[in-house]
């Protein structure tokens, strides 16, 4: 195979499983930011506590890896509507500024807590043998773990259309999303709405720092050093809409490995430099309305 | 009896007038009360001689959060990116020493404060189109970008390592820096008096009430004529030149700077500092970045987690008392003060 072929493909395939993680982690924010207009900095958090849960559950209580995650989901979705129902229904019609600020005071504190319980030192956990070494498919091998990634992200791609586009609660969610104020008016219950979303987007956000494991490495920091990526995609993407999440996690994915492919020492300036441009031309993301 | 009291409506409205006229003009006069936070930090210098790096970086925050409020406190920009004048300040005055060979420390200071103030010309033009959630992600971007270009350029900029012995040259050739920082803290100290009286004057101004009048109420201050989008362009570039004399002091007091300065946490913690202190007053910079450092310094001492869960504890607290308009009203209080 031609070394450019070679290079294209790994581009292809790693930007590709990148991208699936970036679509799981941003989904959440995506639909709760474009239901209810909230700039939620502690998204990051959620993930990194789903992250520590798969740490602990594999570790300690001898839970396999993928049940772990499939707790990090639960646990997290259920953990978040009590801070849904106690702290972000003040920020629904709350500025910015303050959405800002009470959503990085509680990122800070998740951080100091998981800090203090876990130390600042990075967490490993063992994947099963099933998920690690190689793949071989045709003349190329492949990582396990990515096809792994982007099976999952497949999968849930499939969950989340239909559950959007084929269920009464997804088209409610979209006619919300579309024009609160209707939507309250011919009787939807918005308020509840949100918690539901809030619940499913937070519960990916863990599912995805229990992923994020292998492929990032876990930190207490992890909640604010990758916020910026989930935000960074759902700006693109615009909020409120999973083709849009998808459309930006693509984009921002493929581009940000080919620019550490092919221009190592630039890291990920790429990301930003495609991100900026986008939101340049279209200020309110691939899939959002002026 | 009529006559009377017609004439005193007229006179009430006269009377109301002299009095608007009088509080307009009464209130941009300095306070007797204003020379508080000074003494503080003159007294400081005798109390704590051996506190004064952690006076002078004290002082080079207050200076930052400063130059933030112009932008969130006065036109109510939320930008998650502030650090990116604080930064590129502080690498032209490094770079100023280092490549120029010039060492001379206020020159320096104003060479920086232009540098910043163009970036943030040039860089406002564009990012001042945008709003919400567009405008955070490409102030953060734009942010970083500078950071991820800077370790592009690493022969110039160092990388993270930054670059390291700055030497200034002694302050109007005569004042050399002693080991515990008094001379900087002085310098601090009056750059800072300096900055202030420039941002004081420009908040009283009509173009500081121009910045208000957008902050209450955008829809009417277009409606009036009012040229918002540049009114916002110049305050950004204002504010990015005061945070790059921030940086600038920064750079030349630690006789260090690295690519840390564009952190996020930077970002962060200015527009925490602020928050703590009440934005849209102009003492808010001096009572959060002096709280911020002191809490800082005390809380992480027993252990930095516990400092980063009551920053964030404090943040949660302040957001859900404002809220309910407690520090609202209190942050307010300068403008129906006479």
């Amino acid at each position: 195979m031609p070394p450019v072929v070679n290079t294209i493909i790994s581009i292809l395939f790693d930007g590709l499983a990148w991208a699936m993680f970036l679509f799981i982690i941003s989904v959440g924010l995506s639909i709760t930011m474009g239901l209810m207009g909230v700039v939620n900095l502690a998204h990051g958090a959620f993930a990194m506590a789903g992250g520590y849960l798969v740490v602990t559950a594999t570790a300690s209580w001898g839970v396999p890896f993928l049940a772990s995650l499939i707790i990090a989901f639960i646990v997290v979705g259920i953990v978040s509507v009590l801070f849904e129902r106690t702290l972000y229904r003040q920020l629904y019609d709350a500025s910015e500024l303050h959405q800002v600020l009470l959503t990085i005071g509680l990122a800070f504190m998740a951080i100091a807590t998981y800090t203090y319980f876990y130390g600042p030192l990075p967490q490993a956990i063992r994947v099963p043998y099933y998920l690690s070494g190689e793949l071989h498919l045709g003349a190329r091998s492949f990582p396990t773990y990515r096809v792994f990634l982007i099976g999952v992200g497949a999968a849930l791609i499939a969950a989340l259309w239909y559950g959007f586009e084929r269920t009464n609660i997804g088209a409610r969610i979209r006619a919300a999303v579309d024009n609160r104020r209707m939507a309250q008016s011919v009787g939807i219950d918005v308020d509840r709405l949100f918690t539901i979303t809030f619940a499913v987007g937070s519960g990916l956000a863990g599912l995805s720092g229990g992923l994020a494991i292998q492929l990032l490495g876990l930190t207490p920091s992890f909640a604010i050093i990758y916020l910026v990526f989930f935000l960074l995609v759902v700006a693109v993407g615009g909020s409120g809409s999973i083709w849009g999440t998808l459309a930006g996690a693509l984009v921002l994915g493929v581009s940000d490995t080919a620019g550490k492919y092919l221009f190592a020492d630039a890291g990920s300036f790429f990301i930003y430099a495609v991100a900026v441009l986008i939101l340049l031309i279209r200020p309110a993301g691939l899939y959002g309305r002026e | 009896m009529d006559a009377n009291k017609s004439s005193s409506i007229s006179s009430t409205n006269a009377v109301a007038r002299a009095r608007a006229a009088d509080l307009l003009a009464r209130r941009d006069r300095y306070r007797i009360v204003e020379a508080l936070p000074w003494i503080a930090a003159i007294a400081a210098y005798f109390a704590f001689p051996n506190q004064m790096v952690l006076g002078s970086q004290t002082l080079i925050l207050i200076l930052f959060a400063l130059s933030l409020d112009l932008i969130l406190g006065y036109a109510g920009i939320v930008t998650l990116g502030h650090a990116a004048y604080f930064g590129v300040g502080a690498y032209a005055a490094a770079l100023l020493i280092t490549d120029v060979g010039w060492s001379e420390p206020i020159s320096g200071l104003v060479c920086a404060a232009v540098v910043s103030a163009i970036a943030g010309f040039l860089s406002g033009l564009i990012l001042l189109r945008y709003r919400g959630l567009t405008l955070l992600v490409l102030t953060l971007s734009t942010t970083i970008m500078l950071q991820q270009l800077g370790n592009l350029f690493r022969d110039f900029t160092g990388g993270y390592d930054g670059i390291p012995n700055l030497n200034i040259a002694p302050l109007f050739g005569y004042f050399d820096y002693d080991l515990y920082g008094h001379t900087y803290y002085l310098y601090c100290l009056a750059v800072l008096l300096v900055s202030f009286c420039v941002m004081r004057r420009i908040v009283y101004s009509p173009f500081g009430q121009a910045l208000v009048g957008i902050r209450e109420n955008v829809a009417r201050m277009h409606a009036i004529g009012s040229p918002v989008h540049w009114r916002l362009v110049v305050a950004y570039a204002i504010s990015a030149g005061l945070a790059g004399i921030a940086g600038a002091l920064f750079a030349q007091t630690n006789t260090l700077v690295t690519l840390g300065v564009f952190d996020f946490d930077q970002s962060a913690a200015v527009l925490m500092m602020l928050i703590l202190g009440g934005a849209g007053w102009l003492y808010g910079a001096f009572v959060g970045a002096a709280l911020y450092m002191v809490l800082q310094n005390e809380l992480a001492k027993i252990s930095p987690p516990f400092w980063q869960f009551g920053i964030g504890l404090l943040l949660v607290a302040v957001v859900l008392l404002t809220r309910r308009g407690a520090f609202a009203r209190l942050a307010k209080i300068d403008q129906h003060l006479p």
